[in-house]
């Protein structure tokens, strides 16, 4: 399979989020607005593409027995490493992200990629699946937010499109988030199939 | 009194699954009968119990005390993770139909995020042992009666027409919004 090929699968007809519908925890509560489903979704990337080189590599020193718990470590570092950087450069994004950072590693995604995928490919493989996984659930991520922070609020980055009176604060809300993505997969489903 | 607030808040005003987001995944993958809905509900409330107690212990006497509190991601899913495993291999041995009833839903109960966060939150928010014990029952007491509230009102909606695209997730997270909404009534209550 070529790396080209690896990407799409990724971004597109294995989209994590509206195909695979994994990793459900941080894409409905961090999409409040773009730029923070944005955020979660760029450090949720970095974990994953980290993690499926790291993976990749160890995968035969790894004893089978105990593989599960091996990538857990692998996996539970690296979001570490994040949320220590985060913690460190931009205080403001950690705490509103709060919870959801130390979660990634509970992310089906990752796990999921790592033993489906870095376990039986070589490291460069590894990587461009993890860059297009990761890339496919930013893009979902962002996509969510700035939905919600439209319909919410009339803005999207913080940039205004249409006046804050005809938002609904709704949507920024809990139900907002499941409203919205359920839509969204709907008409992905629909697009998929068409 | 104190205990009562912390349930009540809890169960129905930050309800874990639909005011925090947090266990998504078992209830959009285990709600579609209520029967499994409440085996997987037991099973949450009988592991979040014991698994914050332990976590809570090793934060404050093992992670605190020497000062590696940057280790507690780490320290957590493997306590979480091997305590799991623990639960399973005890309950073979002492409760075989209690072993029965949960068996399948115990492996998956590791990934369900809301044991780490619960485990994390307790930390945060500085509850003692007691505090944090209720905290936690009461926690999956609530996600149990989202998961039942939302298997009941699935099984009813496969009954119905509803449209091809709508199938499946869509209308289950539609239904959850709906569900979410009327959860928020009780915002302000405590």
């Amino acid at each position: 399979m070529s790396n080209l090929k690896i990407l799409l699968n990724g971004l597109i007809t294995e989209n994590p989020t509206f195909v695979l519908i994994l990793g459900m925890c941080p894409t409905l509560a961090t999409t409040t607005s773009g730029l923070n489903g944005m955020s979660m979704g760029l450090a949720t990337a970095f974990v994953l593409i980290c993690s499926n080189m790291v993976i990749s590599a160890l995968k035969n020193v790894i004893p089978d027995m105990v593989h599960i718990p091996a990538y857990i470590v692998v996996i539970a570092t690296f979001v570490t490493v994040v949320q220590m950087c985060m913690q460190a450069f931009v205080p403001e994004l950690y705490s509103k992200l709060g919870l959801f950072i130390p979660l990634i590693v509970v992310n089906c995604i990752v796990l999921g990629r790592a033993e489906s995928f870095a376990a039986k490919h070589s490291v460069i493989n590894s990587a461009f699946d993890g860059i297009g996984i990761g890339l496919g659930f930013a893009g979902a991520l962002t996509l969510l937010g700035s939905l919600r922070e439209l319909l919410g609020t009339g803005k999207v980055f913080g940039l205004t499109l249409m006046p804050e009176q005809y938002g609904s604060l709704i949507f920024v809300l809990a139900p907002g988030a499941f409203i919205v993505l359920g839509y969204l997969v709907a008409i992905m489903n629909k697009l998929r199939k068409a | 009194m104190e205990y009562l607030l912390i349930f009540i808040a809890a169960v129905f005003v930050n309800n874990i699954v639909l005011t925090q987001f947090l266990g998504i995944c078992p209830f959009l993958g285990v709600s579609k009968k209520i029967e499994t809905a409440v085996g997987m509900g037991a099973a949450v409330t009988f592991v979040l119990t014991i698994s914050t107690i332990v976590t809570f212990l090793v934060q404050k006497y093992v992670l605190d005390p020497f000062n590696m509190g940057y280790l507690q991601t780490i320290a957590f899913i493997l306590i979480i993770a091997a305590l799991v495993q623990m639960v399973e291999i005890v309950l073979k041995k002492v409760s075989p139909s209690l072993f029965q009833a949960l068996g399948v839903y115990l492996p998956l109960i590791t990934t369900n995020c809301c044991i780490l966060g619960v485990a994390i939150l307790v930390i945060q928010k500085k509850y003692n042992l007691m505090e944090s014990t209720v905290f936690a029952f009461s926690t999956a007491i609530g996600f149990a009666l989202a998961l039942i509230i939302m298997a009941g009102i699935r099984e009813q909606i496969a009954m119905t027409n509803i449209p091809k695209g709508m199938k499946g997730t869509p209308i289950a997270l539609i239904i959850a919004g709906l569900l979410a909404m009327a959860f928020m009534g009780f915002s302000g209550i405590v």
